[in-house]
């Protein structure tokens, strides 16, 4: 029972990192609320575990630890709130550039205009660009 | 007595509450704003002097006993950030109502301040690991708001980094929580720190080092820093300096709550926090000098100074840790000022790029002076209070032998000086050469409006105070270090001996 549960954290881990390094946000999106499941799980497992949580009256012992539940269900109801706004956010980010992909951060951008890949780049290109002119015509 | 342990806490929710109730009135939104952290800050004081007098104190809501409970906890650590964090959110959100721009044009802007200002009151109070991430998703949910508020396109791509990365340190904290729920079967963090005490030492320390990356998250340490230079620039003026003072502090008060309260002398990773703190200072700086931007070199500034509070926690000793409180403290109020004159650079100037300013020190003299202190303050020139703080911290670490962190401290302390005399030299004396390229504003007799200017104006003294008291404030800094490293009577106060 309990490897079942580390193996279902342990893939919500791994496809989760794999979709949060995409560049499509929605992707993002989607591979962080599998990450925040995984961590659910992951709690789930950390209370005395099998067993009915707390009805009626009775020893302690035959009960679930009801705590891990509590703090679960509290985690849940906060990503659900962050994943709301992260989803309004990502519409946001999708009607300003009318794309999904993730844009580079302004250093990126400042290297790139300084110029020290990109003018390589440049060069090659119109290197190559009259030699394209010439094989069309 | 638990009323101060609670009303920091409370006040400002209902305060954020009846702020949307009265929506309509910009002027009453604004009172109970200021009234509320007026409040919030008397409370701190009056929290920080009976801490100082009869020790920690602890009250458990609801009543319910400690392990079981939830526990509020204040100790002198405790109470001297939140008296801090309480001067400068009051501070800056009078600078916020005199600028023109978000609190003016955004209904919600006065609440989710509020909720911000709850979230850290929470953060610093609370005794429970749990409620710390609650606490962390209260400040962290508000700072989201309050970074994209206005939605520029420029604010949703930052906004965007740094809500990812946010979300995904929570879950790392979420996990690390369950792990520690697993082997230990509590959450409380005076709890822990006797039942962490009996796990083999390799569980230890996986524990000491996954708190330390999820906290190193939130306080931008390296090599977790790459989202903070990109994201802050890009919020309001008012927003970022509240970030920057305050933010990455909330995450090196964890680190150093968790280091010193949970886990034992010999699981204590100090070597490696010391290698990390090196790297931040380091790094930070360099990446400082090589901006052209007031915003993104204090961005930069606030990764390069985090090392410094965790070069002081890695030493675990007295003089070491006393070090940290103390320079935290003094950072808190300079880099708040800091970006405050920077939003006063770019109200003046209409731009914060430092090729398209220059003059600032004829047609705007006071914000030359606002500026000027609290610059060499962070460089850490004497009498300044970054003097005081970084000759603690070199001392500790002299006194540790650890000379390979000193010695990157004393160049990291230079070149924060360049990066600043960088900003003198082409924001104030050299001439202005190009058009700015937003607005700029008429700076008047005092360099801007007289609600912009007061705060900052008020802030520099706050800091001028804290060299000026240097010792009896690093006397109590060391006490709260000693109470840090033997947490024998704040375990004893939350379970109730």
């Amino acid at each position: 029972m309990s490897i079942l549960l580390a193996a279902a954290a342990a893939a919500l881990f791994g496809v989760g990192t794999y979709l949060v390094l995409q560049r499509k946000l929605s992707r993002i999106i989607i591979g962080l609320g599998l990450i925040s499941h995984g961590a659910n799980v992951l709690f789930l497992m950390s209370g005395h575990r099998g067993r009915a949580p707390l009805i009626g009256r009775g020893d302690p012992e035959d009960f679930a630890d009801p705590l891990p539940q509590a703090l679960a269900l509290t985690a849940i109801v906060i990503t659900f709130g962050v994943t709301a706004f992260l989803l309004a956010l990502a519409y946001r980010s999708y009607l300003l550039t009318q794309d999904d992909e993730v844009q580079d951060d302004i250093e990126d951008r400042l290297v790139a205009r300084g110029g020290f890949a990109d003018r390589e780049v440049a060069e090659e290109e119109e290197a190559a660009e009259p030699a394209a002119r010439e094989t069309t015509q | 007595m638990s009323a101060l342990l609670v009303l920091p806490i409370v006040l400002p929710l209902v305060g954020a509450a009846a702020s949307i109730l009265v929506g309509r009135s910009r002027r009453a939104q604004r009172t109970i704003g200021v009234g509320v952290l007026a409040a919030v800050t008397a409370n701190a004081i009056a929290l920080l002097v009976i801490v100082d007098r009869d020790g920690p104190t602890a009250t458990q809501a609801g009543g319910w006993p400690a392990p079981l409970g939830i526990t509020l906890v204040a100790d002198r650590f405790s109470a001297m950030m939140l008296t801090t964090a309480s001067v400068m959110l009051l501070a800056v959100l009078v600078y916020a109502i005199g600028q023109p721009g978000p609190e003016r044009h955004h209904v919600g802007f006065q609440s989710v301040y509020l909720i911000l200002t709850a979230g850290v009151s929470t953060a610093f109070l609370t005794g429970d690991l749990f409620n710390l991430f609650v606490a962390f998703e209260m400040l962290l949910t508000a700072s989201y708001v309050l970074m994209t508020i206005g939605g520029r396109e420029e604010q949703v791509r930052a906004g965007m980094t740094y809500v990812v990365i946010s979300l995904i340190a929570s879950s790392l904290f979420i996990t690390a929580l369950a792990l520690v729920y697993a082997a230990t079967g509590t959450v409380n963090m005076a709890d822990l720190a006797g039942r962490i005490a009996d796990l083999p030492s390799g569980v230890r320390s996986a524990f000491a080092v996954l708190l330390l990356v999820v906290f190193g998250i939130k306080a931008a340490l390296f090599p977790l820093f790459f989202w903070l230079p990109d994201s802050y620039p890009t919020a309001p003026t008012a927003v970022t300096a509240v970030f920057a003072g305050l933010l990455t502090k909330v995450g090196v008060y964890a680190i150093i709550r968790s280091q010193t309260l949970l886990f034992p002398d010999d699981t204590r990773p100090d070597e490696l926090i010391l290698w990390v703190a090196a790297a931040t200072m380091l790094i930070g700086i360099l990446g400082a000098i090589a901006q052209d931007d007031v915003k993104r070199i204090l961005s930069f500034n606030i990764v390069g100074h985090i090392g410094y509070m965790v070069m002081g926690l890695g030493l675990f000793t007295v003089a070491g840790v006393a070090g940290a409180v103390y320079y935290t403290v003094h950072h808190i109020v300079a880099m708040t000022t800091m970006f405050l004159v920077g939003g006063l650079i770019e109200h003046v100037a209409g731009s914060s790029r430092l090729g398209r300013l220059g003059g600032l020190i004829t047609t705007a003299p006071v914000l030359a002076v606002l500026f000027l202190l609290p610059a060499l303050s962070l460089a850490g020139i004497p009498p300044l209070s970054g003097f005081v703080g970084k000759y603690a911290l070199v001392g500790a670490g002299l006194a540790a032998d650890r000379y390979t962190v000193v010695s990157v401290s004393l160049l990291v302390s230079l070149l924060t000086l360049f990066s600043m005399v960088k900003i003198w030299s082409g924001a104030f004396w050299s001439p202005a050469l190009e058009a700015p390229e937003g607005r700029a504003h008429e700076p008047g007799r005092i360099g801007g409006p007289a609600l912009m200017v007061a705060p900052t104006a008020a802030l520099v003294a706050v800091s001028l105070a804290i060299a000026f008291a240097a010792g009896p404030l690093y006397d109590l800094s060391e006490r709260a270090a000693g109470d840090l490293l033997d947490p024998v009577a704040y375990v004893t106060e939350v379970l109730g001996g």
